[in-house]
């Protein structure tokens, strides 16, 4: 009886809970707060503020479940927006746009999984290298010019809407997050991500081919990334060399906040999903009160910490009681 | 043999020896179509230019040197920095060696902040750091109010300082030399130095012969804390001018530092002859980019290629062996 109580509470005590109550709390404010926030325009407002980001957060938090990470996305982003911008200005076919975008995204990643899985370079440093690599050349091609034309239905993917409040964007996005969680939680192919993730070695000597795994999870980023920037580019409507600067720390601390374990081998698509949902609320909230950018940044990384801190205080505060 | 011996004792090694020739290289190279690059006056901009990321490097190189990461320190650099730029301006009459202290004292405290919650709370370091760096840089906007603090509002010899020469060369070029050679004494020959190796190195063997291997981790971002506390007043008093994205994105050119320094991700393994030489080598490229005519815009390129290859080169140099990892992991 007690064993069964345990294991509900447990249940009950599950990360994802807290967050799902932590974004029906935020939600419920916002309701509270203004009349406004329950029309479709502002709904759809909201889901902007975040599809881009938790979009590229879904592979990054099988990286990161993996034992790896991915610090270039925001420059793969940079990089894949230059290649689509230059060649807009030379044909207007939306699918060889967007291709050209999906395929620079595909070999940004095959690239990072090379140096990882081949070359043996330890991933964050790959990555940082690539991520000065990417975005230095698209500074280098772009320099201090703007790139702007884009076909009129390019619009289409990032303002776009399927119905109602549904996004395009969001649409993407959810499709993204049921096929990764299909993945991670149903599939054979999902528990060995884990088990690389909770010892590669054992993994690897337990007959699963850990670099395979590893390499097609760079790409998989990659192309992830590529995704997100033909949305970013789309709803921003043009490209300059500086675009989504920055966007690698919100992305690993969406996953981060999703409950996914930095160490690897712990994670749900679940928790990183209403991680981005609930970054989307609170920087929509404080955009409505003027909160400035940096500010607002400041107050993720003091929620990152704090989010990512609190079960180990608790913890030790548990522990430091004395028992009866 | 001999030499080699020596030359290993100097805290060399190939990896060093090979870098050393690069840099040589490159030097030699950019000097024989500009011949000003190897004068005294070139040589000691050189130096000036270098020196800031020499500091930063040391203090980086500590906590990988205990398998951690700081993220955060060009955020604590653009902090540090504001705080003393605005007590400049607010009160003139504060003596110059306070304001320094101040600094040195307000990056040590950031530091330990990121030393604590990497100790205390367990939680990993990249973690902590990802997001202190926002925090900092917030405070930074927060403190300041998005404006600026010009030249013209803080005091001559607030500014004046770094250029101080002596002996030839910059008070600025002084510091990281005597930078270079403190932390190789640390390093070689206190406990705490020691210290840093071992916890990076093998953590739990490390907590076998006594070493506390969160609190070696903490000791090291306070450290270098101090130093990007340091490194706020120069950079703020050397480009004359403070506002919230100074050295936005640094951090990640001290992290290449010190990996092309040949300093282990994994923590346990990096000399300071090889930080040193790592920032003179990207020091070397970042001055001769200009002479050669290639465009501002291309210099992160290229240093992203530099990174990957010095990366790719480290990584054929360096194999775990098996039979570590699996007990590691």
């Amino acid at each position: 009886m007690n064993k069964f109580a345990n294991i509900g509470l447990r249940r009950l005590l599950r990360w994802e809970v807290f967050l799902a109550l932590v974004v029906a709390a935020d939600f419920a404010l916002n309701v509270r707060l203004s009349p406004y926030f329950l029309s479709s325009e502002t709904l759809a407002d909201v889901s902007f503020n975040f599809t881009e980001k938790a979009l590229v957060a879904l592979p990054m938090a099988l990286l990161i479940i993996a034992g790896e990470i991915d610090i270039s996305v925001a420059a793969t982003m940079a990089l894949t927006s230059v290649c689509m911008g230059l060649l807009a200005t030379r044909t207007t076919s939306l699918s060889a746009i967007v291709g050209c975008g999906l395929a620079v995204g595909l070999l940004a990643g095959a690239v990072n999984g090379t140096l990882v899985t081949r070359w043996r370079v330890p991933a964050i440093v790959a990555t940082i290298g690539t991520m000065s690599l990417y975005r230095g050349i698209a500074y280098g091609i772009l320099g201090d010019r703007v790139l702007k034309a884009y076909p009129p239905a390019f619009a289409f993917f990032g303002q776009g809407y399927i119905a109602g409040p549904v996004s395009f964007e969001l649409l993407l996005f959810a499709l993204a997050a049921v096929l990764c969680s299909l993945y991670l939680h149903r599939t054979e192919f999902g528990r060995r991500l884990v088990a690389i993730g909770c010892n590669r070695t054992a993994a690897e000597m337990a007959g699963v081919r850990v670099n395979r795994y590893r390499f097609w999870l760079f790409v998989a980023t990659g192309v992830a990334s590529a995704a997100a920037s033909v949305l970013l580019t789309s709803r921003l409507g043009s490209t300059r060399p500086s675009i989504a600067q920055g966007m690698e720390l919100d992305i690993i601390s969406i996953v981060i906040l999703g409950g996914v374990a930095i160490t690897g081998g712990r994670g749900s698509i679940a928790g990183v999903v209403l991680a981005g949902i609930l970054t989307g609320l609170a920087i929509f909230g404080l955009g409505l009160i003027n909160v400035p950018g940096v500010v607002i940044s400041l107050l993720m990384g003091a929620l990152l910490i704090l989010i990512v801190g609190s079960p180990i205080l608790a913890r030790r505060l548990a522990r430091a009681r004395p028992r009866a | 043999m001999r030499s080699g011996r020596l030359w290993m004792r100097l805290g060399g090694s190939r990896h060093n020896a090979g870098l050393a020739l690069l840099t040589a290289v490159l030097f030699v190279a950019v000097t024989a179509r500009y011949r000003q690059f190897a004068s005294a006056a070139g040589l000691r901009d050189l130096l000036d230019d270098t020196s800031i990321l020499i500091l930063l490097a040391l203090g980086q190189m500590l906590v990988m040197l205990t398998r951690a990461i700081d993220l955060s320190v060009a955020a604590s650099v653009a902090l540090t920095g504001m705080c003393v730029a605005l007590m400049n301006q607010a009160m003139p009459g504060v003596a110059l060696p306070w304001l320094v202290l101040s600094a040195a004292l307000l990056g040590a405290a950031l530091g330990a902040v990121n030393g604590l919650l990497v100790w205390q709370l367990q939680i990993p370091p990249i973690v902590v750091t990802l997001g202190t760096l926002a925090i900092y840089r917030g405070a930074t906007y927060l403190i300041s109010q998005g404006r600026w603090v010009n030249s013209g509002d803080m005091s001559p010899w607030f500014l004046g300082l770094v250029r101080e020469r002596w002996g030839g060369i910059t008070l600025l070029s002084w510091l990281a030399i005597a930078g270079v050679l403190l932390t190789t004494c640390v390093l070689r020959y206190s406990a705490t130095g020691r210290s840093f190796y071992a916890a990076g190195n093998n953590p739990e063997a490390a907590r076998y012969v006594g070493v506390d291997v969160g609190r070696a981790q903490c000791l090291a971002f306070v450290f270098n804390g101090a130093l990007a506390g340091l490194c706020g007043y120069l950079w703020v008093a050397r480009y004359a001018v403070a506002y919230t994205e100074i050295a936005s994105g640094f951090e990640l050119t001290v992290i290449a530092a010190c990996v092309i320094g040949g300093v282990s991700i994994a923590g346990g393994s990096g000399t300071v002859s090889g930080v040193l030489l790592g920032c003179l080598f990207l020091g070397v490229i970042k001055n001769a980019l200009p002479l050669l005519a290639v465009s501002p815009f291309w210099q992160m390129a290229i240093s992203g290629a530099v990174i990957v290859t010095a990366a790719v080169v480290n990584a054929a140099g360096a194999r775990a062996p098996q039979r570590q990892r699996i007990l590691e992991n």
